[in-house]
């Protein structure tokens, strides 16, 4: 059987984690490479829609990471993702989204190691837990739909 | 503390006398109230807009509905000054409203009411009000009484469902979520919900599925009490217009308790300050995010 290999999202932060993962391909530094990423202006601009959607998507992981507070581009961006990160985790808990999946960091864009060494981190921990077949199993193209037209085809 | 029948009677009676002066004087243009209902047992809400038609107006247990969810309608905008009857929850989403600059303070009338709570048999939100004396109003009817407030109770069914493991929770909301019509019943009933285009509504790009089957149910929960978080008053409209039963208030009462355990903060009890998502502290942190 193949080695599994997960679906993951990364959301990373144009102005830190982004130039951080630029940093560590340009030292030439080794991270499994199981993550598509998705650049974005600022962990602020990050909805909370975007992490549910990665999940509907067949994600198996999502890490998010942008700029240490007090870092921001734009002052105060990942304060208020922070605040709204603090929250949404809780709702996720409660409504039993397996919270393992999901991964938060703050990574400079001076730090090349540390990103590699996440994303290592990551990776490993979701091929361990293997696919997310619990959210799976809600998506409409796994799930036994009866026919509306009651087998007229 | 009880209030009487009788002072039920008084209050009833002075808000009738004080929403024909209203009406009378043209400072207002309509009254929304509580009205006899068409079915026994149950209060309609009315529109007075006649100064000769104000005996409409009732208030007892009955009133269950929050009327604040009106105000955010074009058509009542269009109308000039509003004068509202108010219970506590409706004064705080009235507040939360002003915060959110849907309406200014000037733009309406509050007709505070005093409210030990509604429903029969009382409903659970109402055992530990902390707003049974209206926080904000610009007339009160009846004496001010104390707020019962939160108690061990209060966050007991949510403590219940925090103690269960991933597996039974994802089970528990799944199974839930399932019946979801998405007739949106709970976004209308909903006096925050004042997105002109709600996000369900936006197809370009379609972030929550909206077809006809169980595709999406749990994304659109999931998103409805998000929105909420720091704004939620917790008056329960969501769950009793829920043709399809489903326990929403516990999602919005788990988030109430996560604002409220996290930034001390219980939406609607002033208009002034910030609610959490819309504010930070310099040099907070969490230990989450590593």
């Amino acid at each position: 059987m193949a080695e599994f290999h997960p679906k993951t999202f990364a959301f990373l932060c144009n102005w830190c984690t982004y130039t951080g993962a630029d940093l560590a391909g340009t030292s030439r530094m080794l991270y499994p490479a199981d993550f598509r990423v998705i650049k974005v202006p600022c962990t602020g601009r990050i909805d909370m829609e975007f992490i549910i959607k990665a999940f509907e998507q067949g994600a198996d992981g999502v890490w998010v990471s942008g700029c240490h507070i007090g870092d921001c581009h734009y002052n105060t961006g990942n304060y208020y993702a922070q605040r709204r990160w603090t929250i949404f985790r809780q709702e996720l808990a409660f409504l039993g989204i397996d919270l393992r999946r999901l991964k938060f960091t703050w990574i400079s864009a001076a730090e090349g190691r540390k990103f590699a060494d996440e994303a290592a981190e990551f990776v490993n921990r979701i091929t361990q837990l293997g696919p997310y077949n619990e959210f799976q199993s809600i998506l409409p193209e796994n799930r036994e739909v009866e026919s509306i037209l009651g087998g007229v085809s | 503390m009880v209030i009487s029948e009788a002072d039920t009677t008084k209050i009833v009676n002075s808000l009738r006398v004080r929403a024909k002066e209203l009406l009378e004087s043209g400072e207002v243009k309509v009254i929304i109230g509580y009205g006899e209902g068409y079915t026994k047992g149950k209060a309609v809400p009315v529109f007075i807009t006649d100064p000769g038609k104000t005996d409409q107006l009732i208030f007892d247990a009955r009133c269950v509905n929050n009327l604040s969810m009106y105000l955010k309608h074009a058509e009542i905008k269009a109308m000039g000054k509003v004068g509202i009857v108010a219970k506590g929850c409706d004064a705080r989403a009235i507040n939360v409203l002003i915060l959110e600059s849907q309406f200014k303070r000037e733009d309406i009338f509050i007709l505070g009411v005093v409210c030990e709570g509604v429903g029969d048999p009382i409903e659970e939100q109402c055992k530990s009000c902390v707003a049974n004396t209206p926080p904000v109003y610009d007339e009160l009817f009846g004496e001010p009484i104390e707020n019962q407030g939160w108690n061990d109770e209060t966050f007991a069914k949510i403590e219940e469902l925090e103690s269960m493991t991933q597996s039974e929770l994802w089970n528990f909301w799944v199974k839930e979520f399932d019946r979801c019509i998405k007739c949106y019943a709970c976004r209308e009933a909903c006096p925050m919900c004042t997105c002109t285009r709600c996000i369900t509504d936006k197809n370009q790009p379609q972030w929550v599925p909206t077809s006809p089957h169980s595709d999406g149910n749990y994304h659109w929960n999931l998103t409805r009490a998000f929105h909420l978080v720091g704004r939620c008053v917790g008056c329960n409209s969501c769950e009793r217009a829920c043709p399809m039963d489903i326990p929403l208030s516990l999602v919005n009462w788990k988030l109430i308790k996560a604002v409220h355990d996290e930034y001390e903060f219980i939406a609607g009890m002033d208009a002034e300050t910030a609610p959490p998502l819309a504010t930070y502290t310099e040099g907070e942190e969490t230990d989450f995010i590593k």
